[in-house]
């Protein structure tokens, strides 16, 4: 079945079955590869994506649920003020080991600050928790969140 | 460490002797990446000199996470004299003719190639310098260089690397093993947080890894493999699995017995990754029987008690006689310990893309650790010569490990030469659990001795684990015999015993080690305890005042662990600290990968038993030279945290020969709400600069058990945690 989606300001089609979770298309027909598979059960956050600003498991969303809301993927962050700010901030503290997490996390934290624009320690714990991060770099992703949001920050 | 190098050098090329490895090769073979640019003049396998001076350097290792993609080529930046703004790095192909061997693992990278690759780059600067000088018609030792250019001072006159780049060419290469290098102070580039290379990249969500690659007409497939591992396909619905939308092929794998090449299994292809996820649920497989089918963690667990009352199969370690210094003890501890199977869980599941040219050779993109050992499986198992397959290695989405087996190249390689068409094979994460190289369980049952002034006088350990025979331990499974405290403590005696193993295990993140440090450095925290003595100054009086103990690759330095230890107690305030109740803070020290590390962790536990890691220090001794302070850092802090996870979180359990748990759900990984703030401190001593993605890791676990026997008076003796022991 043909799908339009609006990603990351577009209007694109792709023509899957109904219960292919948004990640699969986004990956394999789309060719947009910054949502990351990491465990397929909504687990780990990898492949967080937003639909109208708020973040979704993209692993665990079929595609036949999107509708015309509007996908934003790390790809498309950037052009949203807050989203460029929080991509500086990972680069600023040289966040990554492997990698492969961080376009989640950034989706994650991107989606934390709009909701609050300035986190508690506590607040971060609970809208970060969902994504893991197997080379374990928490503390510089806790710096880059505080730094994005103008925080002063323990390094 | 030093360089077997011929002093051979002539004009034009210098001669590989059979004793020298990458490097000469390096200058003598011209490199095939990226040579064909226009006016791209290379100077060797490693560097190329645009015009405008941009130089590229080849980044020969896999990026796993360890930064070596950075830091390897900022040591020939350095050397080289180039502004790092200026540097591109591309990632090499695996291609050992020219680098040598390129592998991830031991933490290696800096030890091995910390003089080597700073001497590429002295070797091209000094060619460049050449290069003016004979433009210029002066003596090379008068000219000097600055950022990319070369300078002759008295004349003035400047030439930037750009424009002698193509003048190289007629240059003698000098001798690598005596070309000068810059005195550390000197250095621009080396010793400079430098964030990773690939950020930028990283943090827009670029194609870089293996997952991310695409070929034109490439289909995408999944593999299923028996739960017991090696076991045969009885039978599989093929033909349902085809009629699934999208599924292009599905057929039986017949595979092999050796558990770390190409297993029996059934891969089902298709025109989407979902598509055929979807066909494989259709399978309906049935697995033949299979002689490991019975083994379990339980039986296994139960065999090491039965093998502990008798004596070990072999004895590794016998100095005086423990058993008769147990008698004269003035107090004896025993205790066993136990740690469990655990699993990888790199992000990045395992995947591997493969594609046949009509000439029949094979192309490779696959996030590996050990290209080298994958192209010998793919050879072997496929029928190929080696040299018809290319391997392109993407950046890895972790490794920690399991990337040195090359099984999903061997998967994807078959596959796509099944299916006729290039195919990237994708893991489930539940593949990536059920069937990975397990960091093996394994069971100490140890007895010490203290004498009345509380020195340790007796220590005992049978260690049982996997195996044929002691002496054929299964991978990562085995225990060397200078194990601390063994040489430290006058009586003592070391002996292992094996059982048969049909899991397949592997190195995990320090290997060995990250078990080890567990036991040997809680039990000496149990002997601290039991001779009434603060656990820091109790290992510091076992370390003793020695400086070396041993010799060679078996040395261990217990100057340096003092110092570490040392370092570790001043910056977590040890002992000055005034503690809430149920909050504890412990100590652990350990030697690993060439690296002395010592850390405290400060733990509270619940009224429930959870323990939550508040903080934690480790101070550092990896010898005089950090390279990247930033990724370093970043190693040591993740590493930690790492070892926090396994400690807390993570147990694989074999049930019915096969592996019971599934994914994150049922296999945790550490998050940020349990995440501690971690400081480090690099000390800078004398020694030779060595690696940091592993040895961090051990020490973080026996110091939290002891911080969580501080708070609770509870001893940790089997991992992972067990909160019901704890709770008040």
């Amino acid at each position: 079945m043909a799908y339009k989606l609006n990603v990351n300001g577009k209007v694109l089609t792709a023509d899957v079955e109904p219960d292919t979770p948004l990640l699969w298309t986004l990956r394999d027909t789309l060719g947009i590869t910054g949502p990351k598979f990491g465990c397929g059960v909504g687990q780990c956050g990898a492949c967080t994506v937003h639909l109208e600003g708020q973040p979704v498991r993209s692993c665990s969303t079929p595609v036949s649920t999107v509708g015309e809301k509007r996908i934003t993927t790390i790809e498309g962050l950037g052009a949203d003020p807050l989203g460029k700010k929080l991509q500086a901030a990972w680069a600023e503290f040289d966040v990554a080991q492997c990698g492969y997490c961080q376009p989640g996390q950034i989706m994650s934290a991107s989606a934390l600050l709009k909701a609050k624009p300035r986190p508690s320690d506590a607040d971060i714990d609970a809208a970060m928790s969902g994504n893991i991060c197997r080379c374990a770099t928490y503390n510089r992703i806790r710096a880059a969140i505080k730094r994005a949001s103008g925080q002063p920050v323990e390094v | 460490m030093t360089l077997e190098l011929t002093g051979t050098s002539r004009r034009g090329f210098i001669q590989a002797s059979a004793s020298a490895a990458g490097l000469l090769l390096a200058f003598q073979i011209a490199p095939k990446a990226g040579a064909a640019e226009a006016g791209v003049k290379p100077l060797n396998a490693y560097v190329r000199v645009a015009p405008d001076g941009m130089v590229t350097i080849m980044a020969k290792n896999p990026e796993i996470g360890q930064g070596v993609k950075t830091s390897l080529p900022m040591l020939i930046a350095e050397e080289l004299d180039v502004p790092w703004e200026n540097v591109r790095i591309e990632q090499a192909d695996s291609d050992p003719k020219l680098y040598g061997r390129q592998f991830a693992g031991g933490s290696m990278a800096t030890p091995l190639h910390w003089e080597e690759l700073r001497r590429v780059g002295a070797v091209a600067r000094a060619m460049l310098i050449e290069a003016a000088a004979l433009a210029w018609n002066c003596p090379a030792g008068e000219c000097s260089t600055d950022r990319g250019m070369v300078i002759h001072a008295s004349t003035k006159r400047r030439a930037s690397y750009g424009s002698l780049a193509g003048q190289c060419a007629g240059v003698a290469v000098p001798d690598a093993r005596s070309v000068a290098v810059k005195d550390p102070k000197d250095y621009r580039i080396i010793g400079k947080a430098t964030p990773q290379y690939d950020t930028a990249r990283i943090v827009t969500g670029q194609p870089l890894f293996g997952i991310d690659v695409r070929r034109p007409g490439m289909l995408y497939a999944t593999y299923e493999k028996a739960p017991v591992f090696g076991a045969k396909v009885a039978s599989a619905d093929v033909a349902a699995a085809k009629a699934v939308k999208g599924v292009k092929d599905a057929f039986v794998v017949e595979g092999g017995e050796n558990l770390s090449g190409l297993l029996p299994g059934v891969a089902v292809v298709g025109d989407s990754w979902w598509a055929a996820r979807k066909g494989r649920d259709k399978l309906a497989v049935k697995w033949a029987a299979h002689p490991t089918s019975a083994q379990s963690s339980a039986g296994f667990a139960k065999r090491a008690g039965e093998l502990s009352a008798g004596a070990p199969q072999k004895v590794i370690r016998k100095d005086g006689d423990a058993d008769q210094a147990l008698k004269g003890a003035a107090k004896t501890v025993k205790a066993a310990y136990a740690y469990p199977f655990l699993a990888h869980v790199a992000m990045e599941p395992m995947n591997c893309t493969a594609e046949f040219g009509k000439d029949g050779k094979l192309e490779i993109w696959a996030p590996t650790q050990n290209p080298e050992s994958g192209r010998q499986l793919v050879a072997q198992t496929l029928g190929l010569k080696p040299d018809d397959i290319t391997i392109h290695m993407t950046r890895c989405g972790g490794g920690f490990g399991r990337r040195l087996s090359n099984d999903y190249m061997v998967e994807a390689a078959w596959i796509a030469r099944a299916a006729k068409a290039p195919v990237k094979l994708v893991w489930t994460r539940e593949d990536d659990i059920k069937h990975d190289f397990y960091r093996p369980a394994g069971f100490h049952f140890l007895e010490a001795g203290l004498d009345a002034q509380g020195n340790v006088v007796a220590w005992k350990n049978h260690f049982v684990t996997f195996g044929e025979a002691p002496d054929k331990p299964a991978s990562s499974a085995g225990m060397g015999p200078n194990e601390f405290p063994g040489r430290f403590v006058k009586d003592c005696q070391v002996g292992v015993s094996t059982m048969p193993l049909g899991v397949p295990t592997g190195p995990l993140r320090a290997p060995g080690s990250n078990a080890l440090a567990f036991v040997h450095q809680s039990m000496i925290d149990e002997l601290a305890h039991a001779a009434g003595q603060d656990p820091v100054a109790f290992q510091l009086k076992l370390l003793g005042d020695q400086k070396l103990v041993g010799e060679g690759p078996s040395a261990f330095n217990a100057e340096r662990m003092r110092g570490v230890l040392k370092a570790v107690a001043e910056m977590s305030g040890w002992g000055k600290t005034k503690l809430p109740a149920r909050t504890g803070m412990g100590v652990a020290c350990y030697f690993s990968h060439l690296g002395y590390f010592a850390e405290v962790v400060r733990a509270r536990v619940d009224a429930a038993g959870k323990v939550k890691p508040e903080k934690v220090w480790v101070a550092v001794d990896v010898g005089h030279q950090i390279v990247n302070p930033s990724g370093a850092m970043n190693q040591v802090q993740g590493a930690a945290i790492d070892g926090l996870s396994h400690a807390l979180f993570q147990k694989v359990t074999i049930e019915n020969g096969a592996v019971a748990q599934n994914n994150f759900y049922d296999y945790p990984v550490l998050r940020m709400a349990d995440a501690p703030p971690v400081e480090v401190k690099f000390l800078k001593t004398a020694y030779p600069p060595t690696g940091l993605g592993e040895p961090a890791l051990p020490p973080a676990l026996p110091a939290l058990c002891n911080a969580i026997f501080a708070a609770t008076g509870v001893r940790i003796r089997e991992l992972p945690v067990d909160a019901r022991l704890l709770r008040t």
